[in-house]
């Protein structure tokens, strides 16, 4: 496929993967962090941490928004979706992130009407189509998806399409990162910068990182040449003394994002003051709601929803395993009560999260040999 | 490799602990304690397994199931014969390449095929919605007779139910199949040994595909068609080219080729490498699934088998199935080795390795 396979020549890779071994310095440890859920899943796909030497370290990020919903809001939602009048439309990988008393899946399995869609803009459609029904969409997402929310509600509305609304747990990418970085115990020299998201933010927003914490962060790209690329500029910032915001996929983000579409976010959305992140805990504007002119929309003021908050575990150690300052095997819970059938922390719902990674290959991820 | 990873400090005693834990759990049988029948369920993956190994295979105790072939080994006096049985309930129920009837008997015939089995004769049962059109039963009764024609198979029985509508979905089928097994065959899911051949008999993916586009719901539009067709030409030309070296067959049906793997990689206590560069995928497959974020490896086919060969009879396995009408596209995919048993690694075409593990659900396409 053309401009797809260009960023995937093995070749090239060994290239940068000696590039990125002549550069670090032995005896020295990097521990990177990929933000994205996005460039976990390119890492993992075309096994990018297998070219790399062994103390260059990569460290899976809060950036999967499916894993980051907690619990309540995910019980929320299934109880939405119980209303008899109610069809709840979501994402694909949203189906399976675990409540506290099952998941979408579940729910749709004893009864409940949740249909898959692949855009917000089906939701709608499905709301045109069954008038006598009311259509929710389940949005999340960081600003990667939330524009295109943004717009399904100005079209809902421009159409005066009245059973449809959102329910919103779109979520913004600086204050997670922030409240990493406040951390004491923060074990992280550099960070992979969120490709998808920042084709809509830009870079300029990430400029705190190098500012204000001393770690160099690369906006990168999603094909593993982008990724390779980008760990090796982070760890010649690393080894050059430099700390900055680099551009990597410039083909894609301009530095100060997509202008129309902040513009659309603002309109549509506003901050909360406060939201809860599985692992996470409490960030303070850290998600969006509807904002008044939307308010009709909102299906958290449509409906009753019972809102009630269900706590993480609290032998759950993920925000530790999200800092990098324990491994996986080190949580109180890993493997005995938080496995990937029964998950309990983020870590462990997605399948590319750090626990279940560890979790599924273990031993196998220390010695990657096969004989 | 051309680097060479400096070596991982050695795990301390709470991680060999949990690592241990681990393995045991992985290693005993699965359990089904699931509250309700989910999708995930008849999706092929990890929740298919505990249902089949945590509540079929106890249940019938039999030890022919317990061997989980394609087809179950049946003996009258010293006749040997393979029975199967198999329900289709796609939708919809035509689709670019094929219909639930061509799928329903080709389905039937290609689990006796994995067998060793030539397929002699099939029952047909069909559950039908009221209301179904006259002339849509009527398009799949031909398609049946056409494909059991093809497959020369004869269809010796039948039985048809009518339900209220919507409490089936247009037209399920059921079939079951009976064969011959073939005395040139060796087959079993125990046999694999290191060094072995992975072939896979063409390009994977296509029968999912289409039917993922077909349902309309993408708003993609490509010219992918279902390879739905019998197998047994190609299951007898391998049998004829290289009879007993041929350790193990399986059509990658529902999970595709990762799920027979992962299945065999089992079964035998083996490990396998693949090499993702010589999986044959047409660039309308590639490009449909790069879309999605799917692995056309996950993803069935309905007229594609992965045959497990013994490294000297490789090529001339290779070469029988070249010969055989769709088998054209067929390709040497990778090779059994001994550690880690149980598990399926994938050589990317960028150089790095992975884990191929198994499914968990249903393929969801991904947002992020």
């Amino acid at each position: 496929m053309r401009f797809v396979d260009e960023y995937r020549d093995a070749e090239l890779g060994q290239v940068l993967a000696g590039e990125i071994l002549a550069t670090v310095e032995p005896g020295r440890h990097y521990k990177i962090m990929e933000v994205c859920g996005g460039h976990t899943h390119s890492i993992y796909k075309y096994g990018i941490d297998d070219l790399l030497p062994a103390n260059v370290e990569l460290v899976h990020g809060p950036g999967c928004p499916v894993c980051v919903i907690p619990m309540g809001r995910v019980d929320d939602g299934i109880a939405l979706a119980r209303e008899p009048s109610v069809i709840l439309t979501c994402f694909g990988d949203m189906m399976r992130i675990p409540g506290s008393d099952g998941s979408f899946l579940d729910a749709k399995a004893e009864g409940a009407d949740i249909r898959m869609v692949y855009s917000p803009l089906d939701a709608l459609r499905i709301a045109r189509e069954n008038p006598d029904r009311e259509v929710v969409f389940y949005a999340i997402g960081f600003e990667t998806t939330a524009p295109s929310t943004a717009l399904t509600l100005k079209r809902a509305k421009a159409e005066g399409i009245r059973n449809f609304s959102c329910m919103c747990s779109h979520v913004t990418i600086v204050p997670p990162l922030r409240a990493l970085l406040d951390s004491p115990d923060l074990r992280l020299d550099g960070f992979i910068g969120p490709g998808h998201v920042s084709t809509v933010v830009g870079a300029r927003p990430f400029e705190f990182i190098p500012a204000s914490y001393d770690k160099p962060v690369v906006v990168a790209g999603f094909e593993p040449l982008d990724v390779l690329q980008s760990i090796h500029m982070i760890l010649r910032q690393l080894v050059e003394d430099r700390c900055e915001v680099e551009n990597q996929y410039a083909r894609v983000v301009p530095y100060d994002g997509n202008v129309q579409a902040l513009k659309v976010l603002s309109e549509v959305f506003e901050l909360r003051p406060h939201f809860e992140w599985r692992g996470l805990g409490f960030i303070s504007q850290s998600a969006l709601r509807l904002s008044d002119a939307y308010a009709d929309f909102d299906a958290e003021q449509r409906f009753a929803v019972p809102g009630v908050r269900v706590a993480d575990p609290k032998a759950c150690q993920c925000g530790e395993v999200l800092k990098g300052v324990i491994k996986p095997w080190e949580c109180k819970v890993f493997g005995t009560a938080c496995t990937p059938e029964r998950p309990i922390g983020t870590c462990m719902v997605s399948p590319e999260g750090a626990c279940a990674a560890y979790y599924n290959y273990g031993r196998f991820a220390r010695e990657r040999e096969v004989v | 490799m051309a680097l060479e990873p400096a070596a991982a400090a050695p795990p301390s005693d709470r991680e060999e602990k949990i690592l241990g834990i681990i393995e045991t759990a992985r290693a005993k049988q699965a359990k089904f304690r699931d509250s309700h029948i989910t999708m995930a369920h008849g999706a092929g993956g990890k929740a298919t397994q505990s249902l089949i190994e945590g509540l079929f295979v106890p249940a019938f105790a039999s030890q022919t199931l317990r061997a989980m072939g394609d087809a179950g080994a049946v003996s009258v006096d010293d006749l040997e014969l393979a029975l199967t049985t198999d329900s289709f309930v796609v939708k919809p129920i035509r689709f670019p390449g094929g219909s639930i009837g061509e799928l329903a008997v080709n389905g039937t015939v290609n689990d006796l095929a994995m067998a060793g089995a030539r397929p002699l004769a099939l029952s047909l049962s069909l559950i039908l919605e009221e209301g179904l059109a006259s002339d849509d039963l009527r398009a799949e009764v031909e398609a049946i007779a056409h494909a059991a024609a093809v497959a020369d198979v004869e269809i010796v029985a039948g039985d048809t139910k009518v339900v209220e509508r919507g409490h089936a979905d247009a037209m399920y089928v059921c079939t079951t199949g009976i064969g011959r097994r073939d005395p040139r065959a060796r087959l079993s899911t125990d046999a694999l040994r290191p060094g072995d051949r992975i072939l896979v008999s063409g390009t994977i993916g296509e029968h999912g595909t289409a039917i993922m586009l077909a349902r309309g719901d993408l708003g993609l539009d490509a010219e992918i068609e279902s390879d739905t067709r019998s197998l047994w030409p190609a299951v007898d030309a391998l049998l004829d080219a290289v009879g007993p070296s041929l350790r193990c067959l399986r059509d990658a049906t529902r999970g595709g080729v990762a799920s027979v793997l992962n299945e065999l990689a089992r079964a035998s206590s083996v490990a396998m490498i693949v090499r993702e560069a010589d999986v044959p995928v047409t660039p309308e497959v590639g490009g449909a699934s790069e879309l999605l974020g799917i692995d056309p490896m996950y993803v069935a086919n309905e007229g594609k088998l992965v045959a497990f060969v013994a490294p000297e009879a490789a090529a001339d396995a290779l070469a029988a199935l070249r010969c055989v009408p769709g088998g054209e596209g067929a390709a040497d995919i990778g090779e059994v080795k001994t550690e880690p048993p149980g598990m399926v690694l994938v050589a990317t075409g960028f150089g790095g390795k992975r884990v191929m593990d198994q499914l968990v659900g249903d393929p969801l396409p991904r947002i992020c």
